[in-house]
């Protein structure tokens, strides 16, 4: 029998002999914390060990992108504990400048195809748009990851999700994600690993693929890989500074089940509060009077998502009354948007503020939250109440969110008269 | 070393239909307003605190006791006093038709035993009942008999279990490297 990626990840990075349902131990290559959870790892690691707290340093990481630069006196004490403590043990710190953790490690090489990971996201799934395995955890299991280096998995079941037809623009992977997510539910994945198979999934961009599977954990999945092309095996390759593999299936692996999700002639989606895979199409929404919008996250904060927003801004302004928030996901995103005038645009558009790269509103981390009876568009992850403020919460693509900031109400990215 | 065969008298979680329950969070086992509480010590009298018919489960509770439970129990939150109320009470082990994927790493990774067992709801057991689990075969015996068989734990959770908990665990492995 055949192994699915999965098992094929864990197999080399196990002396157990891995297949679904078993446990077994896993050597990790990274091992990281942020600002919130990484100061509790920090006191885990104090307590209960004396001085030799890390397996090894190298491949130890705390990612700051939550409060950057800290809002309060106690996330700035929170963020000079990590500070001291990576000091101390010489493990690897990225600060406030650098931007969303899990974005920063395939930016740099740092996790890539077939790689393990841990960190104290929930969405730490994210690295399954390279190949890679990641899984988010509490600060415990964390801590336990920083000493020893390693930590038990029970090897989940593998679905296959086929995505099926092709669509262009005014839809983008973003509305793919959506399709996915309306076909199958908030617990369409539960406890399991899923693999992404079809020509618009291989047709996916690094950005686009990690929009995609930045929403597993909405579908309740453990991790969901996209089998990595060619560009994304060049691109790693050239940031980790050597040739790196995909991991792909074997032709005779075993799946628990196969769903089929049909994206031909796919039309631009959104969700409606309270929950992400509350999905329709913009058509049957048009018109929804908002108040503000915010484009960025480790959902949509990527340069293709600035890219997206500058083509329908520029040279248009946004409707009076409606504040627009852009907030690359990274240092990198955020360095290209300004060297390429895509700033200049957005500055010329009005009631544009752009932000230091992290989580932005999203984790309350940072500023841009949503006020009472407050409508904003988004292209963030969740809109759970509460989320982003006690406002009501539209999930969008940057497209949909600029057009509509244009219009002044939820709009398709087509009434701007932009083509692709 | 810790024992592999517990014996204990048993708490069957069942609601006022007689029917054990399914789904029982984890703001039913430790409600989120003493989430505040980091002193284990403190944790055991609101254990159940928020489970119906079930909130004087502190008092009655001995150490050395087993719980029994049903379907994905602890779901919900990845809080870990869920886990810790119950050591903190003394409870032994617990026997569940399955539990919440959080819930079983963090009871593991504190050392608490855990067993799953799909049917275990089925065999007639009461509340006061003396049983005896074998937690490396996954038999469970009552007055010698063996009436059902959960899922042995796995040699990785045994590792822990036996260790006390991820922590000691982690230190027995650092004094292997040295
Ligand atoms: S953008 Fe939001 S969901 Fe994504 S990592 Fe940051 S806080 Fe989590």
């Amino acid at each position: 029998m055949g192994k699915t990626v999965i098992e094929k990840i864990f197999q080399s990075h196990s002396g157990d002999e891995i297949k679904a349902g078993s446990v077994a131990w896993i050597d990790l290559d990274v091992r990281t914390a942020r600002d919130f959870g990484g100061p509790n790892v920090v006191k885990h690691l104090r307590e209960n060990y004396d001085g030799n707290y890390l397996e090894d340093p190298e491949k130890t990481y705390f990612t700051f992108d939550l409060s950057v630069p800290a809002k309060t006196i106690k996330y700035a004490i929170n963020q000079q504990i990590c500070r001291k403590f990576a000091k101390e043990t010489s493990m690897n710190i990225f600060d406030v400048d650098e931007g969303i953790g899990t974005h920063v490690l395939i930016e740099k090489g740092i996790v890539t195809p077939g790689s393990t990971a841990v960190g104290t996201d929930s969405h730490y799934n994210i690295l399954g748009a390279v190949g890679a395995f990641g899984q988010g955890m509490g600060d415990t299991d964390i801590a336990f990851a920083f000493k020893t280096g390693r930590t038990w998995f029970e090897v989940p079941e593998t679905m296959k999700i086929n995505v099926e037809g092709t669509y262009d623009w005014p839809s983008t992977p973003r509305d793919l994600t959506f399709a996915v997510m309306k076909e199958l539910g908030s617990s369409g994945m539960l406890g399991m690993a899923a693999e992404y198979y079809g020509d618009e999934i291989e047709k996916l961009s690094l950005d686009g693929r990690i929009t995609l599977a930045s929403q597993t954990t909405e579908m309740g999945g453990i991790i969901a890989f996209i089998p990595p092309d060619d560009n994304v095996i060049e691109f790693m390759s050239r940031r980790a500074g050597r040739y790196v593999k995909g991991v792909y299936a074997d032709k005779d692996a075993n799946y628990v089940k196969e769903v089929h999700v049909d994206v031909d002639k796919l039309e631009p989606m959104v969700a409606s509060p309270p929950k992400p895979t509350n999905i329709s199409p913009v058509s049957e929404m048009e018109g929804i009077e908002i108040d503000s919008v915010f484009i960025g996250s480790c959902t949509n904060g990527r340069y293709e998502d600035m890219l997206a927003a500058a083509k329908i801004l520029k040279g248009r302004k946004v409707k009076k009354g409606v504040n627009l928030r852009i907030t690359p996901s990274t240092k990198e995103v955020w360095a290209k948007a300004i060297k390429d005038g895509l700033v200049d645009i957005f500055i010329n558009a009005g009631a544009v503020v752009f932000t230091n790269p992290g989580c932005g509103g999203c984790a309350e981390g940072m500023p841009g939250l949503v006020g009472e009876d407050e409508v904003e568009l988004s292209t963030t992850n969740r809109n759970y109440k509460g989320k982003q403020g006690p406002g009501k919460i539209y999930l969008v693509s940057p497209a949909t969110a600029a057009a509509s900031a244009v219009k002044g109400y939820l709009a398709s990215p087509d009434s701007t008269g932009v083509k692709d | 070393m810790r024992e592999k065969i517990i014996e204990g008298r048993i708490w069957v979680l069942t609601g006022s239909d007689g029917r054990i329950i399914d789904d029982i969070d984890t703001d039913m086992i430790f409600h989120n307003k003493h989430l505040h509480i980091t002193d284990i010590s403190e944790m055991g009298k609101h254990a159940l605190g928020n489970l119906e018919g079930w909130e004087d489960f502190p008092e009655k509770a001995e150490k050395g006791d087993i719980i029994i439970a049903g379907k994905n129990f602890g779901a919900g939150s990845s809080r870990q006093q869920a886990v810790d109320c119950f050591i903190s009470l003394g409870i032994r082990a617990i026997i569940a038709e399955s539990f919440g994927a959080i819930y079983k790493r963090n009871a593991i990774n504190s050392g608490l035993a855990i067993l799953e067992c799909p049917g275990i709801s089925g065999v007639g057991l009461n509340n006061g009942d003396i049983i005896s689990i074998n937690l490396e075969t996954g038999s469970i015996k009552k007055d010698g008999e063996e009436i059902i068989k959960a899922r042995p734990m796995s040699s990785v959770q045994m590792d822990i279990y036996q260790a006390g908990n991820l922590f000691e665990y982690g230190k027995s492995m650092g004094q292997q490297q040295d």
